[in-house]
């Protein structure tokens, strides 16, 4: 259950949109279902009214969306950021990719998001989902009205939420939460603790089920390259196929050095995967290694900082000690 | 270099100004190293991105390695401080994906350095020997 | 009609798997998928796998052929071996029905031989759905759940599989498996279908129609208003696509190996900024034109060149997995329930 009401977001919408501030929301749209909602413009109080949603299903980040929507007018947009998609909407100012007076941010409190998938697996047919405090109820279509507990339908990213802080916004609604000490990167120690044997077992089985569809690429707030080397066909590694484990291996460890210093852990790739492939271990990695190699740095904490992989330090450790310290069997 | 009648292929991305001509020194000075370092020289050891070094896996490499001058000492001032870091955290991530440690190597070797590239190049190629042929990184469409 | 016990399920696929190999929907901590059937792996329970059965016969990559490069002369090498017998269990309606909808496409003249090997092969035992959820609508275009067509038709109860032959094909395995099976009524199936039948009634997307859409209605459609709003929030990536038991749109790619050339064929997605790149550019030059591409090929291109019929299945997986969930009941509402201009 989320600490601020819908219709507390449309009120505030609706007198930014009246009084000139801005002339269109970035909001999530009604769908079929409760759960399938749409990143979609809204341009009136009555668009607002009928279609604009806030619950536990407004997992997208709209960051990514800026770049493209500020391209567009030179009005302002209204734009909701939970506290991890501040973070993106920094990274992305960091990188230049919009200008910021063509945004108006409102930061919203986020009490975690519902992960779909995880209702599925616990519910056949869902007629409707209705959250209520610590509980979500669940009407299916042939078993009757489910109770399930809130926690346990969290997707893995509100797991193992980094921060309910907000770090950029114009205004905020409700009240700004603290950096959490979260426990992140324990699945990536467990990782670092099995065998190189285990591990590759493990990453040859995840990412087997790869089937190239790109969503972890269009999806993430830090792949904003006008043309993907995986698109370009001259590239030489331009390649739509799975041929072969090679070419899963080699797009999801590129991908993810692409974005090294610049992911702020925002768990978009490993929610869109329709194949679950838990992404964010990959990214997790650079951020632990990095915070442990070159001290603690959070992308898109700050805006302007500089990522450790564009940075040095002539005492900086060789890359024989950083395999070593990085995974724990040495 | 051999191990059980196997012979890994090496490849090496040598820099320009520093390591290439350290194994040019090592050639004049006859130090012998295997036939099978494939040498590919760079402008300087931040020019070879990651994709390189799985390309080079992919077509057929047992072992890559990256050789620049020493930290300081980069023509272009601080180009091998860069790829120091991006190379730690790619064998870092290879690691992490159960891919020998063994098999990557970063090295600075300076110009006047021809005994140590030919001693890095002998280690390296028995290291790489003693694990086999890559099969962790392999491209089956690239195999004869 | 041909009745087995629940009990003897396992039987049932060791026979079948005696003579043909078996692929059969297997639960995973990523969903369902189809897996090659061994002792030990047991039946899904889910409605349907992640991915869809086209890849049986339309696989994601396949090697088409290799060429050896020596001096000057080129030899052709046919990498092609003969395809076994194979039998996809629990196939459901709306899978079954793509593969209408992707015969008409590859076994049209010219007939794609890799295709048809694979077609000729396999054998499909469907599977009716007695609990469909809220992102089915396959009655949308006229597939009806309880009578799930393809070789041979199955329905299960709390005890017993109910076996069905609609082919030659299918009838020649079934008779193989006459010291499993007792012959029995319809009773039990019909009871089923009725209850099948009120609850597809029920669906929340029972009512949706493809009336609107459909062959020649191109000019209708393409330069609709609501095509912007509707592909504005599209990623461009190809999920839907490559979940669809219908999308059959592929790129032909020749691989450099250092010592020759492979050439294969993999799934393309209309989604991607590369699609059907000619040397003067692209001819979709936006998300826009790329999105509209996908619906209008699935409701209005396909139709016209195929006697009217869709090629949409209602199967669901693009509106359980779209990202964003933009997904074709989305636009068939937007754009249906618009006033015709």
């Amino acid at each position: 259950m989320q600490e601020v009401k819908r219709e507390a977001l449309i009120a505030r919408a609706a007198e930014l949109l009246e009084n000139g501030t801005v002339d269109r929301v970035l909001g999530w749209k009604a769908g079929e279902f409760d759960y399938d909602l749409t990143p979609a413009l809204f341009h009136s109080a009555g668009e607002l009214e009928s279609d604009f949603v806030w619950n536990g299903f407004c997992g997208a980040n709209f960051s990514k969306y800026l770049v493209k929507e500020t391209g567009k007018s030179e009005n302002k947009v209204l734009v909701f950021l939970k506290p991890c998609d501040t973070y993106s909407f920094n990274q992305l100012l960091t990188e230049h990719r919009f200008s910021r007076d063509r945004v108006y941010a409102i930061g919203v409190p986020c009490e975690g998001m519902l992960d779909a998938g995880r209702i599925k697996d616990s519910a056949e047919g869902i007629a409707s989902v209705r959250e209520d405090g610590d509980h979500v109820l669940v009407e299916t279509l042939y078993d009757g009205t489910l109770t399930l507990d809130r926690t346990s339908l969290l997707p893995d990213r509100c797991r193992n939420c980094k921060s309910k802080k907000h770090v950029a916004y114009d205004e905020l609604l409700g009240s700004d939460g603290e950096v959490l000490d979260s426990h992140r990167f324990d699945e990536v120690e467990q990782l670092e603790r099995m065998t190189p044997d285990e591990r590759f077992a493990f990453w040859q089985n995840e990412l087997s089920r790869c089937i190239r569809c790109n969503a972890c690429r269009d999806v993430c707030p830090a792949c904003t390259c006008e043309k993907c080397v995986f698109d370009n066909p001259n590239s030489g590694v331009e390649n739509k196929a799975a041929a072969n484990s090679f070419e899963e291996k080699m797009f999801h460890i590129i991908r993810a050095f692409h974005v090294v210093g610049r992911c702020t852990d925002c768990g978009e790739c490993s929610r869109v995967c329709p194949q679950h492939i838990p992404l964010h271990l990959l990214n997790r990695k650079f951020i632990k290694d990095i915070d442990q190699f070159y001290g603690d740095y959070q992308a898109g904490a700050e805006v302007g900082s500089r990522a450790p992989i564009v940075n040095y330090s002539a005492g900086d450790l060789e890359p024989y000690e950083a395999v070593e310290r990085g995974g724990s069997d040495a | 270099m051999q191990v059980n009648g196997y012979k890994p292929l090496i490849v090496a991305f040598c820099c320009n100004w520093c390591s290439y001509a350290g194994a040019d020194l090592a050639g004049n000075n006859r130090l012998s190293y295997p036939a099978d370092v494939k040498i590919i020289r760079v402008p300087c050891s931040c020019r070879v991105n990651p994709m390189f070094i799985l390309r080079a896996f992919q077509r057929g490499a047992d072992g890559v390695i990256l050789c620049g001058c020493h930290p300081g000492d980069c023509h272009y001032t601080s180009g091998n401080y860069y790829t120091r870091r991006r190379m730690a955290l790619l064998f870092s991530m290879l690691d992490y994906l159960g891919i020998e440690r063994e098999r990557t190597r970063v090295e600075w070797v300076s110009a006047a350095e021809g005994a140590k590239f030919a001693a890095t190049m002998n280690e390296f190629a028995e290291k790489v020997a003693s694990l086999g042929e890559n099969k962790r990184l392999e491209d089956l469409r690239c195999k004869k | 009609m041909r009745k087995l016990s629940l009990d003897k399920l396992d039987a049932l696929f060791a026979a079948i798997s005696a003579t043909n190999t078996l692929y059969l929907p297997v639960d995973t901590k990523a969903g369902a998928r189809f897996e090659r059937w061994e002792s030990g792996k047991t039946l899904s329970t889910a409605l349907n796998t992640v991915r869809s059965a086209k890849d049986f016969f339309f696989p994601q990559t396949e090697n088409l052929m290799d060429f050896k490069v020596e001096g000057k002369s080129i030899e052709i090498i046919d990498t092609r071996t003969e395809s076994e017998d194979f039998v996809l269990f629990g196939v459901r309606a709306c899978d079954v029905k793509s593969f209408e909808v992707l015969d008409r496409v590859f076994l049209a003249d010219p007939v794609d031989t890799y295709y048809k090997n694979r077609r000729d092969h396999g054998v499909i035992f469907s599977m009716a759905c007695t609990r469909p959820v809220e992102s089915c609508f396959c009655g949308t275009f006229g597939i009806d759940a309880a009578n799930p067509g393809g070789d041979v038709a199955c329905h299960m109860t709390d005890d017993a599989l109910y076996l069905q032959a609609n082919t030659d094909k299918g009838q020649r395995v079934l008779d193989s498996l006459d010291s499993l099976t007792e012959a029995c009524t319809t009773e039990v199936v019909d009871e089923q279908n009725a209850l099948i039948r009120e609850r597809l009634a029920r669906l929340p997307l029972a009512d949706l129609s493809a009336e609107a859409f459909g062959s020649g209605k191109t000019a209708e459609y393409f330069d609709a208003p609501e095509w912007k709003q509707l592909s504005e929030s599209c990623l461009g990536c190809g999920t839907c696509t490559f979940v669809c038991p219908t999308c059959q749109c592929y790129d032909i790619k020749d691989f450099n190996t250092g010592h020759g050339v492979k050439r294969f064929r993999c799934w393309d997605s209309c989604m991607y900024s590369e699609f059907t790149k000619m040397s003067a550019g692209q001819p979709r030059l936006t998300q826009l034109e790329r999105f509209r591409q996908r619906f209008m090929h699935k409701l209005v291109y396909y139709p016209t060149n195929n006697d009217g019929l869709f090629s949409c299945v209602g199967c669901g997986r693009c509106v359980a997995k779209c990202p964003i969930h933009m997904n074709i009941v989305k636009v068939m509402k937007t754009l249906g329930g618009r006033e015709h201009a």
